[in-house]
């Protein structure tokens, strides 16, 4: 099986796998981290986002082969080392913005890259860069709430 | 990052009033407050029914060794936030802090058996039954607390797990006064409840402190649950329904897949584990693309299908006769309406996941199934097995919004266990799976018929309801669990569930002198069971469409028109209530408003909803710009979780409303992703506002399910009032639209 060295949340990770295996299968199951979910596999849901090189993107078919050297940072990697946390991830806990929060993961991930890319967007441009990521238990509102407090935040 | 809030909390809380959320909120701060006593006043009512075998304090609430409380329910987190309502109102009544309580939510063997987390019933029966039995322990720890320190019980301080005296500074914790035992005592009445008025914590909005765990991506779901050694699997579901498998060639699955560990066959059950969790997909895949079923010809064609359920349905059966029917729709105009409903998904965000350890005695069971007790049973008898050699830990998965596959996948890892012992055996399904093997919300047909008399009230109604069964949860009924249709020896179910969910709310809740409703039950082709709300969209989605119909027959105002047929206070207070939330609306050229009321279940929660919805005429394309709720839940436990609901089940509503529903075609499910299964997305979502009515001496009722109801209707009314056209049948798509 080849190696790969990845670059996660601001380390060297090598990973023993097929080269085909969705980067998400890389860092939930060899690589342990709980942030990007499993929603549908098929790139419709946004469950599974994580920043690759800055940008949001969904890491469920995007297979370990094809990463190279880009720096990758999931959920886990927003916070500083000191355990603050990152002011989208703040606001969303302030506005409370979940329910039974397995969507949460892809939100606060897209929002995070919308504000690496526009660090003030209105509330057309988050619907958006949104527009990606499904919630079933329909918390959308809030999530919106929560960007806007993190653009305040930041 | 937190602000305390500055009202006193004797201003904060009024009798009766309408709260709106302000945040952010509170943390442990209340503790700085004078420890005055507060009041108690005796409840001499009745008990919940989770109480019936779970009647003593130590079934609801232990001690800890460090004198903080641990409070048990048989309930399951599902995203309600229950786990912090428990919380409150067991700080509540033991004047503790918010976080000397921990909640320890359902697992078999350790917790009440509360059946399922279901039916907005977890505050009325879990959250009651905890605020009786912490009533109870704090009047025994006083009492022993008076002994220990020698001192009468009005000279004792109760306070933040505390007991002193009044006049000397010798103070006991719980632990200290209990020396290591347990309250054993039966709850009975008279129970001395706090008066509500000296609230700490029940009625506001407390932040639930899963949410920053979910930020910090710890492990909090099933999904991301690792133990050592554990393995991966998926189970290849058949082709339809029916299918038998004819074929499987495994032989190359090792040389095309590493990591294969097992393939288990029992009958057309096929599941595999493996090493790692992508293997386990590959595995799947190897085995469909080298297995041959038997077809599954037996579903109608989709177009017919309310033709289809009424050529199967049983003979109608009475619910209710009220009057006489037929004298109110003799010589006198009736008018008629019909309205239908497609099957709908639940559409959880994360499919099914269990997870399963066959010790060689015990068999452990980790699931996010909405009953662990009645799904324990479930599995016991599909692999005949002693129920107390299950174990059964209930793990949040993501929301489910009802009966969905949780435990379908709890079983799938139960078998393999059974197979593969002593390993952790983690089941994950796959979007597919989730989207076709779905137990649906029942596809349904709803008839009306009403008559009016000249002061322009309704004279007579009659309303007809078709549907499947609403409720087939797994119960000691083994096959009410999708595996045991495939085993070898097939196990046929015995009952169709709970059909009485189906007519829901069919009987209007409007005074009207004559009355009839009629349930013509069928046993549809597709895979049901319960989703939220039951029958009761359906049902409110004809009436409260039906009720704008006859409201323009006699020229009235749809409120002023529900408003002649209400009687009961609350549902009056919540119609006015929404009136004047939305009376400042400017509407455009294309816009209007709809407005829809309902009880839930006629004896629970009230809720109207408003909708302000923009229609394209020209491609009958709907856009929905804002809706608001008034909701009457009784007591409320937590403002915000309760808000939280309310506002998310008017936006699932919405979706159902206007884009959903499951395709098939003569094979099986055609919508098995989100691109044929489409929900809403960012760009269709409305601006909400809700508005609750605290009833502080009403009985506390759940609230995740009161705000679906009206929604459809309220669109549907609002689509009416914008362009003059309506639609009967579900979902109001552009097309119909522009047909109507
Ligand atoms: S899991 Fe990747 S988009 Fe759904
Ligand atoms: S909070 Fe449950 S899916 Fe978004």
């Amino acid at each position: 099986m080849p190696k790969y060295t990845l670059h996660i949340n601001g380390s060297e990770k090598v990973v023993d796998a097929e080269p085909e295996t969705p980067l998400l299968y890389v860092l939930r199951d060899y690589l342990e981290l709980n942030g990007p979910k499993f929603g549908c596999g098929l790139s419709q849901c946004g469950s599974c986002m994580v920043l690759v090189d800055g940008n949001a993107v969904t890491s469920c078919v995007r297979s370990v082969d094809s990463i190279g050297a880009s720096r990758v940072i999931t959920l886990e990697g927003l916070s500083s080392e000191n355990g603050k946390l990152h002011p989208v991830q703040e606001a969303f806990v302030e506005e409370q913005a979940a329910q039974c929060g397995y969507c949460l993961n892809g939100m606060v991930m897209a929002s995070v890259g919308l504000l690496n890319k526009n660090p003030n967007p209105g509330e057309e441009e988050i619907k958006d860069a949104l527009q990606m990521n499904l919630c079933r238990c329909s918390t959308h509102t809030r999530i919106i709430k929560a960007i806007k407090r993190a653009v305040k935040n930041q | 990052m937190i602000d305390l809030p500055k009202t006193s909390r004797r201003k904060f809380l009024r009798n009766i009033g309408y709260l709106s959320v302000g945040f952010p909120l509170l943390n442990s701060c209340f503790g700085k407050q004078d420890p005055t006593v507060a009041a108690r006043m005796n409840y001499n009512g009745d008990f919940p029914g989770s109480m019936r075998n779970a009647s003593k304090v130590n079934a609801w609430l232990q001690v800890l060794e460090d004198g903080r409380v641990m409070v048990f329910s048989g309930k399951v987190e599902l995203g309600q936030g229950i786990r912090m309502a428990i919380c409150q109102v067991a700080a509540e009544e033991l004047d503790l802090e918010l976080d000397q309580v921990e909640v320890h939510l359902a697992e078999t063997g350790l917790t009440p058996d509360e059946g399922y987390t279901a039916g907005s019933g977890s505050i009325s029966n879990s959250a009651m039954s905890v605020r009786y039995a912490a009533a109870t322990a704090r009047q025994k720890l006083l009492e022993l607390a008076s002994i220990k320190l020698n001192a009468p019980v009005e000279n004792l301080i109760f306070y933040n797990g505390k007991v002193n005296t009044k006049t000397s500074n010798q103070s006991l914790n719980f632990a200290e006064i209990l020396d290591g035992a347990q309250i054993d005592m039966e709850v009975t009445v008279p129970v001395p409840l706090k008066v509500n008025t000296e609230y700490r914590y029940v009625g506001k909005p407390i932040p639930r402190t899963e949410i920053e765990k979910m930020v910090r991506a710890e492990a909090y779901y099933i999904q991301d649950m690792r133990f050592p050694g554990m393995v991966h699997a998926r189970v290849l579901r058949p082709k339809g329904y029916h299918s038998k498998l004819m074929k499987l060639d495994k032989s190359g699955l090792s040389a095309e897949v590493s990591g294969v560990i097992k393939t288990v066959i029992n009958g057309s059950f096929v599941g595999v584990i493996t090493e790692r969790e992508y293997q386990a997909v590959k595995a799947e895949s190897f085995l469909r693309n080298h297995s041959e079923w038997t077809e599954s010809f037996l579903f109608p064609d989709q177009k017919d299908i309310y033709t289809h359920i009424k050529s199967i349905a049983d003979h109608a059966q009475s619910i209710r006769n009220d009057g006489d029917v037929s004298e109110g729709f003799n010589s006198t105009e009736t008018f008629k309406s019909a309205f239908t409903k497609p099957y709908l998904k639940h559409g959880s965000m994360g499919p099914a996941c269990g997870i399963a350890m066959y010790d060689g005695e015990i068999l452990h069971i980790w699931s996010h199934s909405q009953g662990i007790y009645p799904m324990r049973s479930a599995i016991a008898s599909m692999l005949k097995m002693d129920e107390e050699k299950i174990h059964v830990i209930a793990v949040p998965g993501a929301g489910c919004f009802g009966h969905s596959t949780a435990d379908d996948a709890a079983a799938d890892a139960a078998i393999l266990a059974m197979n593969y012992p002593s390993k952790h055996i983690r089941v994950q399904w796959s979007r597919e799976d989730e989207h076709a093997w779905d137990p649906f919300g029942s596809a349904m047909i709803m008839e009306l018929e009403a008559s009016l008399s000249e002061d322009g009230k309704i004279k007579a109604w009659k309303s007809d309801v078709w549907t499947d069964s609403h409720s087939m949860r797994p119960n000691n009924d083994a096959a009410t669990l999708l595996d045991t249709r495939y085993l070898e020896n097939p196990i046929e179910l015995k009952a169709r569930g709970y059909l009485a969910g189906g007519h829901r709310n069919a009987d209007p809740y409007y005074s009207i002198p004559n009355m009839q409703v009629n349930v013509h039950y069928f046993d549809g082709p597709l895979r049901v069971s319960s989703l939220r709300s039951l029958g009761s969209y359906t049902t409110i989605f004809s009436i409260e469409s039906f009720m704008d119909v006859l409201a323009e027959k006699v020229g009235k105002d749809p409120l002023e028109f529900r408003l002649a047929h209400l009687e009961d206070e609350r549902a009056i207070a919540v119609v006015n209530k929404i009136r004047e939330m939305c009376s400042s609306e400017i509407l455009n050229d294309g816009e209007g408003i709809g407005f829809a009321f309902s009880r839930y279940k006629n004896t629970a929660a009230y809720s109207t909803v408003a909708a302000k919805v923009w229609v394209d005429k020209s491609t009958g394309i709907v856009q929905i710009k804002k809706m608001w709720a008034a909701v009457d839940v009784g007591e409320i436990i937590n403002l915000d979780g309760i808000t939280n609901q309310i506002e998310g089940g008017m936006i699932q509503a919405a979706s159902w409303t206007l884009k959903e529903q499951v395709t098939f075609d003569q094979n099986g499910i055609t919508s098995t992703d989100w691109a044929s299964y489409p929900i809403f997305r960012f760009s269709e979502i409305p601006e909400v506002e809700v508005a609750m009515i605290n009833r502080l001496d009403k009985p506390a009722e759940g609230g995740g399910e009161v705000s679906m109801p009206p929604t459809g209707a309220a669109i549907s009314n609002a689509v009416y009032n914008a362009c003059g056209k309506r639609v009967y049948d579900l979902p109001i798509t552009a097309e119909k639209i522009k047909s109507a």
